[in-house]
């Protein structure tokens, strides 16, 4: 078998037992999470008889390790169960939130990721002269203000003093795709803010790290100009940990948003796993987890598998 | 020249021109800026509500985990939402009064243990289909079943029996109660076809409008019913958007997203109205935030102890630091000048010596431990510290313990023996009394066990001369201010905000905030 595709299957299938141990632990823990989900559904004034039919139905008195297993298969099969609290199929209430997520999620990367690797190599090129140092003051320091403040600010100036996009970003089906995209506008342009330091900074560390090889200088000597060897010999050579980067935080921009949403009233996955969890909505609860560690490794193996297709070493180890 | 400037008043009250464009041409007619406002003021009357268009609301509250069935709603976004599609049998009027509205009249027996209500003719659900007795009757029994969630729930355990009779529906009460229709008020009892038993999710009645799009925790949309029965509903359409966050409401309303919003944040709400085209409505209301201490429990079961804290508050401090002003001080009572027969009891002060000197006589000398959350209610921290302030200066420590929000109502509220919290009122003394006051009430969160208050409340229901009622509603108000663990610094206002893109707002309308919920409906879009 050819070695790379043993690597890469190797790697899937690690990927594969992560998230199976990670549904173990998500499941052991809203197990072990205080409070009775069947007495958190009726309440305070719930009769015994009321809560022991509950329990029968909703499967409680079975064993936990039967519950998993059935809350698995019901998983990979697509099932998700019902919400307790709203009696609503998890699965077509979770779908439309997520596509809401990954909407707003693959903007913000669409503009936060080539405007990154951009800076980051425009920083290389202009290094320790001022175009760089301002290029890391100015990512610096939005990544270091909390995002909800350059949320407040931007809503300030852009959405309530020009009034050029709304602050609340609210998008529903109704809207065609350019509606959406200036409903998204102030959102988008916040996340690419707080994402952008992280992924420029490690462009740049990366860059400069090959520039000190020899083959840099003999491309320097050919008389390339400074922007093709950054472009075609050192960016190539430092691929792997920069798509780590990107890929960390594309994770972030699913997972992490809440903030944002709450903020700009965006409907994603993350006021709608805080609802839940306030509630103690245990199967939406487990079952948003689930997609979140499933994003998170899923992107990681990416970013594995780029790092190894983009290593000779390791697509072709001795 | 008159009738030049009557033009001008009425341009300016149609919106055409400017406030601002109209005071200054007026003054260029000779005429004062008081006299102008005036001018301007009727002509706006004159110009009265204008139908169509939308009106955009956010409104905190709201959550994804909400149902659409009436019987479980709980907050500002689920109430506001009932308000369009649904109706009760009775409302309350702007006034604090009685309006019919499923129900075109009612009655009550001599003894005010029976009443009848009359169901409206000729009117149907937003479905087509007719509305019957019947309807109103099963609607009634599934608030009251045996395994029902209801929140009304408490008010109906005391009605017996609910039957049909033709086109009116009667009421039989286990003790007299005049204020049954006040109770039939509550925003859960909207008459639903077949009382909602096939689907209380529908959002199938009898309002002025009709649900075109629900999204829970993040959207509604509703378009005006055109075959409603009555006048009231001027937007044709009206969508409420859930906006929890208190800068990111306010910014909506500024950046002309929304049209109105409620609860503006007290500590930024003068900043708010200064801007050109907002204005912010305060309005009193039954709504008071609470420091209450359970009865029964050391070392508040010595009334000296509940004294002490009670002369150790400082109410006016809490009024102008927590509420900003957008508020009055309490009595150590939850009956306040909203509430339709109200008597003012003398106003108890802050006093240091006084606080002492009660608490020498309990002989308690150990420290007192509250515990409070940010949600109890907005600025509940600041306040407590505020408290502990104030009890140091008569000797007594005060130990705050802060609680997470998360489970604060199911763990420490109703179970601690001292804590912060808030009540939202009740459109009666007996509805606030019966909910929290009554020794075998779920909700008495001070374990207020008091018999005689217990009797006078029943008693209180049947009494049909308003002078007694009212003499009744006093003495209780008297007991539970001297002998009741509720500590009361202050009632809130609500406020709300509009923007000048609509017009129509009343100001004092009791019950709920935006008008009691009728903003939306009542107001309307300038031409």
């Amino acid at each position: 078998m050819n070695p790379v595709v043993k690597l890469l299957a190797q790697r899937i299938a690690l990927s594969l037992l992560l998230l199976l141990m990670i549904s173990v632990l998500i499941f052991a823990g809203t197990m072990i999470l205080p409070g009775d989900v069947a007495q958190s559904i009726l309440g305070q004034s719930a009769t015994p008889e009321a809560l022991a039919n509950l329990r029968a139905e909703l499967g409680l008195n079975d064993p936990p390790v039967t519950r998993y297993f059935q809350w698995l298969f019901g998983a990979i099969q697509g099932d998700l169960g019902t919400a307790l609290t709203s009696g609503q199929d998890i699965t077509s209430a979770i779908s439309s939130r997520l596509s809401n997520t990954l909407f707003l999620a693959f903007w913000a990367a669409v503009i936060a990721v080539p405007l990154a690797i951009f800076l980051g190599l425009l920083a290389v090129r202009y290094k320790d002269r001022w175009p760089d140092k301002l290029i890391s003051a100015v990512t610096l320091a939005s990544i270091s203000i909390p995002e909800f403040l350059i949320g407040y600010v931007l809503m300030y100036l852009i959405a309530v003093k020009l009034r050029w996009f709304p602050s609340v970003a609210m998008i529903n089906d109704g809207m065609n795709l350019w509606q959406k995209l200036n409903s998204i506008a102030l959102p988008v342009a916040v996340l690419t803010l707080v994402v952008l330091a992280h992924m420029m900074r490690m462009t740049r560390a990366a860059i400069l790290n090959v520039m000190q090889s020899a083959y840099i200088e003999t491309a320097e000597l050919k008389g390339l100009s400074t922007f093709k060897v950054i472009w075609r010999h050192a960016f190539p050579n430092s691929v792997a940990p920069i798509v780590n980067v990107v890929m960390l935080n594309l994770a972030y921009l699913v997972v992490g948003v809440v903030v944002i949403e709450v903020v700009f009233v965006y409907p994603g996955m993350g006021q709608y796993l805080v609802d839940h969890v306030s509630k103690r909505d245990v199967p939406v609860v487990q079952a948003c987890g689930l997609i979140f560690a499933a994003v998170y490794i899923g992107l990681n193996m990416i970013a594995d598998i780029v790092s190894i297709l983009s290593n000779p070493r390791l697509r072709h180890p001795k | 020249m008159n009738n030049h400037l009557k033009h001008l008043a009425r341009e300016a009250a149609l919106g055409r021109m400017g406030r601002r464009e109209f005071l200054g041409r007026a003054a260029a007619l000779g005429v004062t800026a008081l006299g102008a406002n005036t001018l301007l003021a009727s002509a706006v009357k004159a110009a009265g509500p204008q139908q169509g268009g939308t009106i955009k609301v956010g409104l905190q509250g709201g959550s994804t985990t909400d149902s659409m069935d009436p019987a479980l709603a709980t907050n500002q976004v689920a109430l506001s939402v009932i308000r369009l599609w649904g109706e009760p049998l009775v409302e309350l009027g702007e006034d604090g009064g009685l309006e019919g509205m499923v129900a075109e009249s009612f009655e009550a027996s001599a003894d005010a243990k029976t009443w009848t209500f009359k169901i409206r003719s000729g009117i149907t659900f937003s479905n087509g289909q007719p509305v019957t007795a019947e309807d109103v009757v099963a609607t009634m029994e599934r608030h009251s079943g045996e395994d029902t969630k209801s929140g009304a729930l408490g008010i109906m355990r005391s009605i017996t029996n609910v039957k049909a009779d033709g086109n009116t529906v009667v009421f039989e009460l286990d003790n007299p109660n005049a204020d049954l229709p006040y109770l039939l008020t509550d925003y859960h009892l909207v008459i639903q076809p077949k009382g909602g038993m096939d689907d209380p999710t529908a959002a199938i009645g009898t309002g002025p409008y009709v649900m075109k799009s629900v999204d829970m925790g993040v959207r509604f949309v509703a378009e005006k019913n055109p075959n409603y029965w009555g006048d009231l509903g001027n937007a044709g359409t009206i969508e409420y958007v859930v906006i929890n966050d208190n800068t990111a409401r306010v910014a909506a309303l500024q950046a002309g997203q929304v049209d109105m919003i409620d609860r503006v944040p007290p500590r930024t709400a003068k900043l708010v109205d200064r801007a050109p085209n907002i204005t912010v409505h305060s309005t009193a209301g039954p709504g008071h935030y609470v420091f209450i201490a359970h009865c029964n429990t050391d070392p508040f079961a010595n009334n000296d102890v509940r004294l002490a804290l009670k002369y150790g508050i400082n109410r006016q401090e809490m009024v102008d630091k927590i509420l900003n002003g957008f508020g009055s001080v309490g009595n150590d009572t939850p009956i306040n000048a909203s509430y339709p027969l109200f008597t003012q009891l003398e106003q108890r002060e802050y006093d240091p010596d006084k606080a002492k000197f009660h608490m020498e006589k309990s002989g308690y000398d150990g420290s007192i431990l509250l515990r409070t959350s940010d949600n109890s209610f907005p600025g509940a921290p600041d306040a407590a510290a505020l408290f502990q302030q104030s009890l140091a200066a008569a000797g007594i420590t005060l130990d705050i313990k802060r609680e997470p929000n998360d489970g604060y109502w199911s763990e420490v509220w109703n179970k601690q023996p001292f804590c912060t919290s808030y009540w939202g009122g009740r459109p009666t003394q007996d509805q606030m009394f019966t909910t929290a006051y009554l020794s075998t009430a779920d909700w008495n969160d001070t374990r207020f066990n008091n018999e005689q208050f217990d009797q006078m409340l029943i008693a209180a229901r049947g009494e049909l001369d308003e002078a007694k009622r009212t003499q009744m509603y006093a003495d209780m108000s008297t007991m539970v201010r001297n002998e009741g663990g509720l500590i009361c610094p202050m009632f809130n206002d609500f406020v709300d905000a509009t923007s000048d893109r609509i017009d129509g707002w009343k100001d004092g309308v009791k019950g709920h905030a935006l008008m009691n919920a009728y903003a939306p409906l009542k107001m309307w879009v300038k031409a």
